[in-house]
């Protein structure tokens, strides 16, 4: 992220999976594990995480958000980066933890964690400094930055920069690619009909890259869109990049 | 066509969304405002520069708003400039009645005003036997089809040339049709020139309002807002308390800012800089100018210091030419005065979160918007705020009918999130059973009904990431 000052490589991290990805994607969790310890980095995932407190924090009921994102911070108590397979849940920990734990006995150790917490790609990128040898087929892709990792986290570049280093992988990119494809968390349901507009015409989008896959960072932006790749019977898939670059390298 | 029309914001919607043609005219317009913006701040260290100081020079005046207000009445006084204070549009509209029965002024000309439509002041003024005629282009062209502005710099923007072209030639006298913007333009003005030298009275809107000077600045490209201002004898300018700025200074930044991001010019055509009614030795100006400065509710916006920030508005548009919403539902599903983004955090602040609650989550949050506003609203910061307060649970509210959206379904859906996700031994539980049973669900039920309209269903994994690290041996702590 502009302006982020980023520590050295450390020894050990401390991994928060999210909600979606535990529950619907568990295999981009263990691809992004896999891509830290192959770079010598020891993954601790403290088995009291669920989730980060967005989806409350969104709907009006902070209180609630509050309460289970306190269950998060305290299971993150050791000076080691969090790294987060998620561009939204990361923002969520560092640009609002501070701001809902103001003046609550928790603002320190939540101010401490916020300063802490990497999404995947920005970590693979400016602390970890991977290099990949692809292994892979050639084949042509797309990707899908979220809103969040994005707007929030300030990660833009770092997933497209992993992608290009893949010998074998031809990136597009999306003529819109940094508008939002109707996810939103509770607005997909709240607000369906434009919800429904705006990932249609995400999908149309890719499908004019003519990619074989859309590779995205956030599992909320891969559930809604690979869903309506797959209610219309598309032939583009959807991965998160964590998956993606691990199948292609080992 | 009209309006969408519907209850709530989901309904208006849901109209405009079938609405192909609608759908286009908002698209295309906006893909065009987004690039010739991109092209004005393609300098990244410039934008970040100005923006910073344009949000400064607002947070400033709004830090000092009522010792502001009280030097621009005393200066705009000292320069002739009778100056009236409106509680609310009702006030706002009888000030502007009296000043024109007084004159026994009948017709009005109007330079835009998003104030003016705040007060609904075209009904109110011909209820009363006044005519009001809309002189700017886009507000022309919607006054003459019945409607209400779509946004707030380019009124018509819902509208194509040749929904124009079909409509110029059903209501003005001997318009040859044509779909040519140029010689379509031309038939206007040939129309409102007339009109402007024959109106009783001009009114507009105001841009600034510089306390230091009591100055009124008005930027506009058509020269209709300078007619309007310079040509009727009577000038009644309209304007929200929040529009001062403290110095003459403060104008330039901001100037640069509204231009670029509204309509991607560097600058517009006219900056008009409005010091008083004409003096003794001037040959035009009228001879009575008039500002009538409008709260409706934005005492109370200013009264918290998170709401306060949505009164740095420039009024520039930004936020909506970049919203994936109002990109494709327009401007009239909104159902306020101020749709996108700005609408969303303005009109249930302004009036109230029982009619207007369901604005602030009619957004994915992408923050769009935020990345855009010259001046740094937290625009999402608000949504979020206003949700809360929409839901009753805000710590404290200060919102106009704070708590009106609230659900005892919905905080008993909430109080069980919680209780699952803070409850390590609970969320156990509850993602094996999901893990186990959850593709079971079928997909009529609410919210996986809404989900599935246009996507599969989410497939729960066979194990979670909880148990494939353990099965890994990962270290807990």
């Amino acid at each position: 992220m502009a302006g982020r000052a980023y520590p050295q490589k450390p020894d050990a991290v401390y991994f928060f999976g999210t909600c979606l990805v535990d529950l619907f994607y568990p295999e981009a969790g263990m691809a992004g594990i896999e891509l830290l310890e192959r770079e010598g980095i020891k993954v601790i995932f403290p088995q009291g995480q669920s989730c980060c407190g967005q989806p409350a924090f969104n709907s009006g009921h902070r209180d609630e958000a509050r309460a289970v994102a306190a269950a998060q911070v305290k299971l993150f108590p050791k000076d080691m980066p969090v790294v987060l397979p998620s561009g939204s849940c990361a923002g969520m920990m560092r640009k609002h933890y501070p701001e809902l734990f103001e003046g609550h006995t928790l603002e320190e150790a939540a101010i401490n964690l916020s300063e802490r917490v990497f999404e995947l790609t920005e970590f693979l990128v400016h602390v970890a400094g991977v290099k990949l040898q692809d292994k892979g087929e050639p084949v042509r892709v797309t990707w899908h930055g979220s809103c969040h990792s994005q707007r929030e986290m300030g990660v833009l570049d770092e997933p497209k920069s992993l992608l290009r280093q893949l010998g074998n992988v031809e990136l597009v990119e999306l003529q819109r690619e940094k508008e939002c494809c109707g996810f939103g968390g509770t607005f997909s349901v709240k607000q369906p009909e434009i919800s429904a507009a705006m990932v249609t015409d995400k999908t149309e989008d890719i499908e004019r890259t003519e990619a074989k896959k859309v590779v995205s960072g956030d599992c909320g932006c891969l559930m809604n869109i690979t869903g309506a790749l797959e209610k219309k019977d598309s032939a583009v898939s959807g991965q998160h990049i964590a998956q993606f670059i691990l199948e292609r390298t080992r | 066509m009209s309006a969408p029309s519907g209850e709530t914001f989901r309904e208006r919607a849901g109209v405009a969304l079938k609405d192909g043609e609608l759908r286009a005219n908002f698209r295309r317009a906006m893909d065009g405002l987004m690039g010739k913006r991109a092209a004005q701040f393609a300098d990244a260290d410039e934008w970040q520069r100005l923006r910073e100081l344009g949000e400064s020079i607002r947070r400033r005046a709004l830090s000092k708003l009522p010792d502001l207000l009280e030097q621009l009445e005393e200066n705009l006084t000292k320069n002739g400039i009778k100056v009236h204070w409106a509680e609310t549009v009702e006030d706002a509209n009888q000030i502007v009645l009296g000043i024109l029965q007084e004159k026994n002024a009948k017709t009005v000309v109007k330079g835009k005003s998003m104030v003016s439509e705040e007060m609904h002041l075209n009904d109110f003024l011909g209820r009363h036997g006044i005519r009001a005629l809309e002189a700017d282009l886009g507000e022309y062209i919607v006054q003459m089809a019945g409607e209400t502005p779509s946004h707030i710099i380019m009124p018509a923007i819902h509208k194509n040339r040749k929904q124009i072209a079909r409509l110029f030639k059903e209501q003005i006298d001997g318009f040859t049709y044509t779909e040519d913007a140029k010689e379509m333009t031309a038939a206007a003005r040939a129309e409102l020139r007339r009109e402007f030298y024959e109106a009783d009275a001009g009114l507009s809107g105001v841009n600034f309002a510089v306390a230091e000077t009591g100055t009124l600045c008005l930027v506009e490209n058509e020269g209709n807002g300078r007619m309007c201002t310079t040509v009727p004898p009577l000038h009644i300018a309209v304007t929200g308390i929040d529009k001062v700025i403290e110095k003459l200074e403060d104008a330039p930044p901001l100037f640069s800012l509204l231009t670029r991001s509204a309509t991607g010019q560097p600058v517009t055509t006219y900056f008009n800089m409005i010091s008083g009614p004409r003096s003794a030795t001037d040959r035009d100006g009228p001879e009575e100018v008039h500002l009538v400065l409008l709260d409706n509710g934005r005492t109370r916006i200013y009264a918290d210091a998170e709401t306060r920030r949505s009164l740095q508005c420039i009024r520039c548009g930004a936020c909506m030419n970049h919203c994936p919403v109002y990109t494709r539902v327009g401007g009239h599903a909104y159902g306020g005065i101020y749709p996108g983004p700005i609408g969303k955090i303005l009109t249930p602040q302004i009036d109230g979160i029982g009619q207007y609650g369901d604005l602030p989550s009619a957004s994915s949050l992408c923050n769009a918007c935020v990345e855009v506003c010259p001046v740094k609203i937290p625009i999402a910061q608000v949504l979020v705020r206003l949700r809360d307060e929409a839901a009753g649970h805000c710590s404290r509210p200060a919102v106009k009918e704070s708590g009106a959206k609230k659900s005892a379904v919905q905080d008993m859906v909430w109080s069980g999130w919680k209780w699952m996700h803070e409850n390590p031994g609970a969320y156990k539980f509850m993602s094996g059973v999901l893990t186990k049973t959850g593709n079971l669900t079928p997909a009529t039920v609410p919210l996986l009904k809404e989900w599935t309209s246009v996507r599969s269903k989410p497939k729960f994994a066979k194990k979670t990431l909880h148990q494939l690290a353990k099965e890994k041996g990962l270290a807990d702590e």
